[in-house]
């Protein structure tokens, strides 16, 4: 006789005579015809198996619609920067060109206030302020995005335009980055926008990175007689190194993903200016504006294609995010044990 | 190069106040953006705005009353649709699991919670309303499903990993069938974290806006139909507040009032939820 | 004396592990028989098989026959949940269901397949409690937490919550070994009253234990059977040379 255990377990085969050996009364149940672990078993696998099905469906709904601006265009797509609906030619040069520099500016900006926020909430500050901060930054990443853009479009960007641009373009106009007329709804705005959004996850993410940093490091600088700083630059900097990138590239997916906030205050113009004071358009902003009020099979396709490249950039974002994240966390548990 | 004492403390104390000043900087906006949605948001608040629909353009007054209760059903709609596969799928994940199918499992639902929610909302346009031959409430719940499931799936998986081996243990030796083990104990155990993920999962969608754009879209009236197009809170927020009329920017602040005040008290019930199961 | 439990070249394996080997041996009905040997020696693993609690371990393969009342319960036919309310099983650490009152852990085994009336339930938990010899000390608190217990009266709990659901066979794996010497004491006596009614299979790591409570003993080495026989035999005049080094603690 030899049984695998497993297969055994949701083997749907009913009760045998063994069970009523004896005439005791037992818990009810003895006489139920049908196997309910099997029953389960199947279910919930059935179920964690629809997880994958929604994938494999996302994925093939966006290859396949994309098929006809893929096969009409080819490479062209990514690199023309005609998107005329009316003549049937689109080109997404301009919306690539607009997510990459806000978001990469946004997390330029974003990346250096979070760190240095997150080792203050962590390092320096006394006990309970770190306690209340923590939380406070943890709630503020969980604002949904339609509100940062309301405030964004309605006291931000009038404040550029009335405050900000001007003195940019007065002082800094020799500038090309500066160049123009104070629009508000702008590049800039954008850019600003995305940093106020990721500072949050950045922050509360680094902060995990930061507290598995070993005590034993930190211990190991200090009596060496360092300071604070010291302690941070020679210790838990280098330590956290990669989780901390890790948790910049995280914050980089979400923003080149973010689509509410930055189409309320970019200005939604398919430009390539190299001034930040222009209006310009992204990826995930032109799909919002216009896939529901599409004028051609060709035109849904060109936005599904650009949904389709989005979609693989911020997967390959945020893989290489998690590895980097999963790698401190794993040498975390290794230098521990 | 060695440098003095006092040089190291004073290096010290200004990267400390670099520090600090990186903090300000992170809170201020954030502070402000809470202080605007407050002070603009009670200032337009009235018993209006919860009990009417949007007054025609031009008229003052009005509410969102349509936008709330649709929100409300769509959320409903997609936890009915969202739970189940999320709450049994992690309970295959921790109890069956450790194959390589589970693990192929984990990291889809890891890519769909990194996918931009605007994608769902193109891909429940392709696969509802394509066919279905209009924008209706439905699609927009079966989106907003699709930003669930992964959030469900892995905090409640967390939950029931962290249930000791040995209470299912007891139950089995007690002749109690595995699926009810895994429903009245397992579950059972961990349900204040289960429940902390859902609550964290429902304040997530509530204010998801993209992946309505698409499949809810939005309606200016009262609308109860599924099978229709159907008003959203966060949609109604975004069309006022990219409008020109300063009636409507209004009533958007309410808005924005409104869900934040929902979500907070979502997030803190779930911290509290949290924090009993700790204390226990 | 009739024979409960019988073991026919039982050999169980983990993925590559052999951690018992070739064990046949038998157990008769209301009559305490304890495994002993140093840890490690697959006492557990051996125990656990009697109710099938390998079931759940994906790597685990059992082999050989097990008969409980001459029936194997690893034939194809039978359910394993069935088997289980057959052969109860108290393990090491105490482990009442924390999200029950005393008077609910009691009849867990009933709640948790379905409902049971209220004056049966009642009747029942009295019973058992009074079996356990727990009765007075909850009486009065049968609503309140389980983990309001001390260790030791959550263990008689456990025994209370195993009997209730009226099983032939009762495994014990280290029943005492997380309690304090008087609760120990308690639990001892315990097992000498329920082997009227049931046959108890212990395993324990303390000799002192097994030849207190056992009406025979086991001796398990290294997933080996090295010998088994009346535990009177085993300790005075044991055959084996590496039995009597153990229980005269020269190894392990």
């Amino acid at each position: 006789m030899e049984i695998d255990a497993r297969s055994s377990y949701c083997s749907n085969e009913t009760e045998t005579k063994v069970a009523s050996v004896t005439a005791r009364r037992r818990p009810t149940q003895d006489t139920k015809k049908v196997n309910g672990d099997y029953v389960f078993r199947c279910l919930t696998t059935l179920f964690a198996l629809s997880i994958l099905a929604i994938l494999a469906l996302m994925i093939y709904e966006m290859t396949g619609e994309s098929m006809p601006a893929i096969k009409a265009f080819g490479w062209k797509f990514v690199s023309s920067r005609e998107w005329d609906a009316v003549q049937g030619n689109f080109g997404a040069l301009p919306y690539l060109y607009g997510s990459v520099v806000s978001s990469v500016l946004a997390l330029l900006l974003a990346t250096p206030l979070s760190i240095g926020a997150a080792l203050f909430i962590t390092e320096v500050a006394p006990g309970r302020m770190g306690a209340i901060v923590a939380p406070l930054v943890e709630l503020l990443a969980a604002i949904p995005s339609v509100i940062y853009g309301l405030w964004g479009v309605l006291v931000m960007a009038p404040w550029l335009q009335s405050t900000v641009q001007p003195f940019l373009i007065e002082h800094f106009g020799f500038i090309p980055l500066f160049q123009g007329a104070p629009y508000g709804v702008s590049m800039l705005a954008a850019i600003f926008i995305l940093m106020i959004m990721v500072v949050p996850i950045i922050t509360s993410i680094t902060r995990e990175v930061l507290l598995a940093v070993p005590q034993s490091q930190k211990e190991a600088a200090i009596a060496l007689g360092a300071t604070r700083w010291e302690t941070i630059k020679i210790a838990i900097l280098p330590y956290g190194k990669s989780g901390i990138l890790g948790a910049a590239i995280l914050g980089l997916g979400r923003a080149i993903g973010e689509t509410m906030a930055v189409t309320m205050v970019i200005g939604n113009a398919p430009n390539i200016s190299l001034s930040l004071l222009s209006p310009a358009y992204t990826m995930p902003s032109v799909i919002a504006n216009e896939f529901a009020e599409t004028t051609s099979k060709l035109h849904a396709s060109a936005l599904m294609e650009i949904g389709l490249i989005l979609m693989v950039v911020t997967l390959v974002v945020n893989a290489l995010a998690r590895l980097l994240i999963w790698s401190v966390s794993r040498s975390a548990k290794g230098g521990a044990a | 190069m060695i440098h003095s004492v006092t040089f190291r403390k004073m290096k010290n104390r200004l990267m400390n106040f670099i520090m600090l000043a990186c903090t300000l900087a992170v809170l201020v906006p954030l502070g402000l953006i809470f202080f605007h949605i407050v002070k603009m948001g009670l200032s337009s608040l009235s018993l209006d705005f919860f009990t009417h629909i949007p007054a025609p353009t031009g008229e003052a007054g009005g509410g969102m009353a349509n936008g709330m209760f649709g929100s409300a059903i769509m959320i409903a709609g997609a936890s009915l649709i969202g739970l189940p596969i999320g709450i049994l799928g992690a309970i295959y994940l921790s109890e069956f699991g450790g194959t390589r199918v589970s693990n192929v499992i984990r990291f889809a639902a890891d890519v769909l919670s990194g996918t931009p929610s605007i994608i769902t909302g193109m891909v429940a346009y392709t696969l509802l309303v394509v066919p279905m031959k209009g924008f209706s409430g439905l699609a927009g719940s079966v989106a907003l499903a699709m930003i669930m499931i992964p959030i469900v799936l892995r905090t409640t998986e967390e939950q029931l990993k962290m249930v000791p081996g040995s209470l299912r243990e007891a139950s089995l030796a007690l002749g109690v069938p595995f699926w009810r083990t895994s429903l009245k104990v397992t579950l059972r155990s961990a349900l204040s974290g289960v429940l902390t993920g859902i609550l964290l999962a429902v304040a997530r969608i509530a204010g998801e806006t993209a992946p309505l754009l698409f499949t809810a879209l939005g309606n200016q009236f009262w609308s109860k139909n599924v099978m229709q197009p159907m008003a959203a809170l966060p949609l109604q927020i975004f069309s006022f507040a990219i409008a020109p009329y300063e009636d409507w920017h209004k009533l958007a602040w309410a808005g924005a009032l409104v869900l934040v005040t929902v979500m907070f008290a979502l997030s803190l019930t779930a911290r509290y939820f949290g924090r009993t199961k700790q204390a226990r | 004396m009739n024979n409960k439990v019988q073991l026919d070249q039982v050999n169980i394996h983990f993925g590559k592990t052999h951690a018992v080997r070739d064990i046949s041996m038998t157990f008769p009905e209301n009559s305490v028989t304890a495994i002993i040997g140093p840890s490690g020696c697959g006492k557990s693993t051996l125990l656990r098989s009697m109710n099938r609690m390998h079931d759940l371990v994906p790597s685990a393969r059992v082999t050989g026959k097990i008969l409980v009342d001459n029936g194997d319960i690893y034939d194809r036919s039978v359910d394993p949940v069935a088997i289980r309310r057959r052969v109860g099983m108290v393990f090491q650490k105490p482990n009442p269901f924390p999200a029950m009152s005393i008077y609910d852990n009691v009849i867990a085994g009933y709640k948790l397949n379905g409902r049971l009336p209220r004056e049966e339930a009642d009747e029942i938990v009295e019973s058992c409690l009074k079996r356990v010899a727990l009765w007075d000390e909850v009486k009065d608190r049968l609503k309140s937490n389980a983990m309001m217990l001390s260790g030791g009266q959550q263990q008689r709990l456990c025994i209370a919550r195993t009997i209730a659901v009226k099983p032939e066979v009762i495994l014990m794996d280290e029943p005492a070994s997380a309690l304090d010497p008087i609760s120990t004491l308690k639990i001892e006596e315990l097992i000498e009253e329920l082997k009227e009614r049931y046959t108890i299979i212990i395993v324990t790591h303390n000799m002192q234990q097994a030849a207190r409570v056992s009406d025979y003993t086991a001796f398990l080495y290294m997933g080996d059977l090295v010998e088994c026989g009346e535990t009177k035999k085993i300790f005075t005049t044991p055959e084996v040379k590496r039995t009597e080094d153990y229980i005269t603690g020269r190894f392990g």
